[in-house]
């Protein structure tokens, strides 16, 4: 008899063994072909809040925005103030509000895909919630997950924080133009990173001052959807 | 608290299989290494069965610990955190299981 009502209907069993997240999954996977059939990268951005993931992507927008078009779809829990200070920069942008979420999904992303429409060739930055924990579970079928952390926040984070860490292609150190004024081991962190995700790159940089902002683009341009119409130009992303 | 979108995600998939019956109890199957906490999991699970086929279903949930085989000395480590080291001292190893994030089964009437 069942125990709940009383009635006696007896349970069945259905056995699934699905995975949890195979809905973001496979939209995740839909997001992707989209992409590659438009010849567009997609950067996935991950850090705390604070780190510099704005002020990098200005940088980064009037620099490579010169020769390829650039995009970028901004997630934050709430205002449109990063995605203002992008559009200034000179890029089309889409903000997406998670309102009380504290990451991207796939179902977002696809969203903001659609509203944004970016031209093909194009190199799309994704500015995650900041957030070190929830947005590394989300596939959001971009190319590439870049982790960035500022000199300002600790040698340990990686260690902290190991689940973001072991989902990175790349981890950017930020503010090392700070590094005189503050207590930051540089090769320590290196070696945290490694410890959660060998073989990972860490490009040490200064969004603010331009230090090193070179091998962040070399990056990008090491990343970039193979095939793309490449026209001649000077920009590293060609 | 990405466990809610997890437990909304469990709830979403178990009704649409559930096709209108009830929902008796659901069967996880976590791993160490995914960075779910089984406790807000279960939290989170209450909440988003409201006013659903799943409302007052039981949460099963099934650990699974995270292991990895060193590359450099061949032995089979447990890993209670992401952080890859061997006993042996080295950090080169492959994640072999903990990874798991899944609906393994549920109870409907």
């Amino acid at each position: 008899m069942c125990a709940t009502c009383g009635c006696s209907a007896e349970p069945e069993t259905i056995t699934l063994e699905q995975k949890v997240l195979a809905k973001n999954d496979a939209l995740a996977e839909h997001n992707r072909d989209m992409l590659a059939g438009l010849g567009i990268l997609a950067v996935n951005l991950m850090s705390s809040p604070g780190s510099g993931k704005t002020t990098l992507l200005e940088r980064t927008i009037r620099t490579v925005g010169q020769d390829r078009p650039v995009a970028v779809i901004e997630g934050d829990q709430e205002t449109l103030i990063d995605a203002e200070r992008i559009r200034r920069a000179g890029c089309a942008v889409e903000q997406v509000n998670t309102g009380a979420g504290c990451h991207l999904d796939a179902a977002m992303m696809h969203d903001a895909l659609h509203k944004l429409d970016p031209e093909p060739g194009s190199l799309l930055f994704v500015e995650n919630v900041g957030n070190l924990v929830c947005p590394a579970l989300f596939d959001l079928g971009e190319g590439g997950k870049v982790v960035i952390i500022s000199v300002t926040e600790g040698t340990d984070k990686p260690l902290k924080y190991p689940y973001m860490f072991a989902v990175a292609d790349l981890v950017i150190v930020n503010k090392v133009d700070l590094l005189p004024y503050v207590d930051f081991d540089l090769e320590a962190c290196r070696r945290h990173v490694a410890a959660v995700n060998p073989g990972t790159p860490v490009v040490a940089l200064s969004a603010t001052r331009g230090d090193n902002l070179e091998a962040w683009y070399g990056w990008l341009s090491s990343r970039s959807v193979p095939g793309v119409a490449a026209t001649p130009g000077t920009s590293p992303l060609r | 608290m990405h466990e809610l979108s997890i437990a909304q995600s469990v709830v979403d998939a178990i009704c649409e299989r559930a096709a209108g019956r009830s929902v008796h109890s659901v069967r996880l199957r976590v791993g160490a290494l995914t960075a779910v906490v089984p406790e807000a999991m279960r939290f989170c699970f209450d909440l988003a069965v409201e006013g659903t086929a799943a409302q007052g279903a039981r949460l099963d949930i099934e650990h699974r610990p995270g292991m990895a085989r060193c590359r450099s000395c061949g032995a089979d480590v447990e890993l209670t955190d992401p952080i890859l080291l061997c006993p042996c001292g080295s950090a080169d190893l492959e994640v072999t299981a903990g990874r798991e994030l899944q609906i393994v089964s549920m109870e409907v009437r």
